[in-house]
């Protein structure tokens, strides 16, 4: 599983080096960030079908009777808003309100739920939840599971002939039970990390090879990370570490709409219930700058001479064609239409603070 | 792949002599490694470049790389063509993809530039 440098390889290493991929390492993965180009492989999941080893992402199992408590223990969204088969969205926090990791939850079953978290953050994540765990087992099942992601308006056109399952009838954020997709058992969901239509396929580790084949041979286009944090930040989606961490809390980063407050008693419940109640002071944004010079993580931003911010991710939209980045802005500064600059290689561009996301995809794609 | 009649730098410019002025871009192997460009930052027409000093930026998704002048003189033109169409270096990088023309101050810093066949060796190609 190991490769030279110490860096682990997904299922399909082999498959993604004869695809030509170029590797980088990725919290402590070997990871593909491209195979024919960010640019054509952003393109193929707007317009068509992409396919993603997200294979490095953390699964952590959480089952038993106490399961349920313990997650609405530990998670800013509600779980039990869950029936089973459904899926959520959530950061969880510490105590004083600062993001431990963003992850996404699938209840498989009255007593059994699955937490996809951040690679960069899995150990961080299995001892967190344990540390909370009342009447529970929680298990790091990331090494004996391979996690596909097929996204692009054409995924589902593409996915069903390899399973009998009815995907027509798995709406977003909802989850199969275990099925058989190219011959393989697996639970497939109907989430993503792109801002298209798509499912992410979850196999037992060795399983994936038979499903990933498949989906390429049918005309999905193997896509890298590259790609993959292209799409997300034209969709307004944060990446753990950059746009939010343990200095930030889920009011400042925007994800307000996961955080609920009313009745429950979570980690970091009152830190946040107190943020909220004398408002935030800085907000993350998002900016649309002039010109196609690129805004990376770290450059300056400024309003009126003065230094108010830092961008935390940006880049070139290969489908907005717009340089766009996100960015801590004071709240007086966090509406749209604020004109700011951004320090890029000394030089002052002018920059929109802009609502976010920047690309939604149109009604034609919606389920 | 790498045209005979062109000079190369260690940074991955090219310069391609026409008359007393010289063409420049960056080498197929540097825009293979830079991945999809996006971005072309370059000089006005009227400034001085010096020898192997940045002159402008390429910016790809992933990272911003500097570009280097692989002789010094007056730039007497540049590609306009990027600004819209960046891809172009990606696509044509050793035509179509070139970046400015230079009047030489000191045609002798040619010299000290690499042939393809010294280029292709630096890069492993040989």
């Amino acid at each position: 599983m190991a490769g030279p440098a110490g860096l682990l390889r997904t299922a399909l290493y082999r498959q993604h080096v004869e695809l030509g991929a170029r590797t980088v390492p990725f919290a402590g993965w070997e990871m593909p960030v491209q195979y024919q180009g960010i640019v054509a492989e952003h393109r193929a999941v707007r317009t068509a079908a992409g396919l993603f080893d997200v294979s490095h992402m953390g699964e952590i199992r959480v089952t038993g009777p106490g399961a349920l408590a313990t997650l609405d223990r530990v998670l800013c969204n509600d779980p039990r808003r869950l029936g089973v088969g459904q899926a959520l969205y959530t950061p969880m926090c510490r105590e004083d309100g600062g993001v431990v990791d963003d992850l996404v939850v699938l209840r498989l079953g009255e007593q059994d739920f699955l937490l996809v978290v951040n690679a960069s953050r899995r150990e961080v994540d299995v001892r967190w939840v344990q540390d909370h765990a009342v009447d529970c087992e929680v298990r790091d099942e990331s090494l004996r599971t391979s996690l596909l992601a097929l996204q692009g308006p054409r995924a589902q056109e593409l996915l069903q002939p390899l399973t009998e399952f009815d995907l027509a009838v798995l709406p977003r954020f909802h989850v199969s039970p275990p099925v058989v997709v190219a011959g393989v058992q697996a639970v497939v969901s109907r989430t993503g990390y792109t801002g298209e239509d798509g499912f992410e396929i979850f196999t037992a580790w060795a399983d994936a090879q038979p499903v990933w084949d498949a989906l390429v041979q049918a005309g999905a286009a193997p896509c890298g990370l590259g790609a993959r944090d292209t799409l997300r930040l034209e969709a307004g989606y944060l990446l753990y570490g950059q746009d939010m961490d343990e200095s930030t809390t889920p009011l400042e980063a925007g994800l307000v709409w996961t955080v609920k407050l009313e009745g429950r008693e979570f980690v970091g419940a009152a830190a946040l219930r107190q943020q909220r109640q004398e408002g935030v002071r800085r907000r993350l944004c998002g900016l649309v700058l002039e010109g196609r010079a690129i805004a990376r993580t770290g450059c300056g931003v400024r309003h009126g001479g003065q230094a108010v911010g830092r961008v935390t991710s940006g880049t070139f939209g290969p489908w907005v064609q717009r340089s766009i980045a996100l960015a801590y802005l004071p709240v007086g500064l966090a509406q749209a239409g604020t004109r700011v600059e951004v320090e890029v290689r000394g030089q002052a561009v002018p920059a929109q603070v802009t609502k976010l996301p920047f690309y939604r995809r149109g009604p034609a794609g919606r389920v | 792949m790498y045209p005979e009649d062109y000079r190369y730098s260690t940074e991955h410019e090219w310069a391609k002599r026409e008359d007393g002025k010289v063409r420049v871009g960056i080498t197929r192997f540097a825009a293979d490694r830079l991945t999809d460009v996006v971005y072309v930052e370059l000089p006005q027409v009227g400034s001085q470049v010096r020898y192997m000093h940045p002159f402008g930026v390429v910016e790809s998704v992933k990272a911003a790389s500097e570009l280097y002048a692989p002789v010094s003189g007056r730039v007497v033109e540049v590609n306009e063509r990027l600004r819209d169409h960046p891809e172009l270096v990606n696509q044509d990088p050793h035509g179509e993809g070139w970046m400015i023309v230079v009047e030489m101050s000191d045609p002798s810093e040619l010299d000290r530039l690499m042939d393809a066949q010294a280029y292709r060796q630096h890069i492993g190609e040989a």
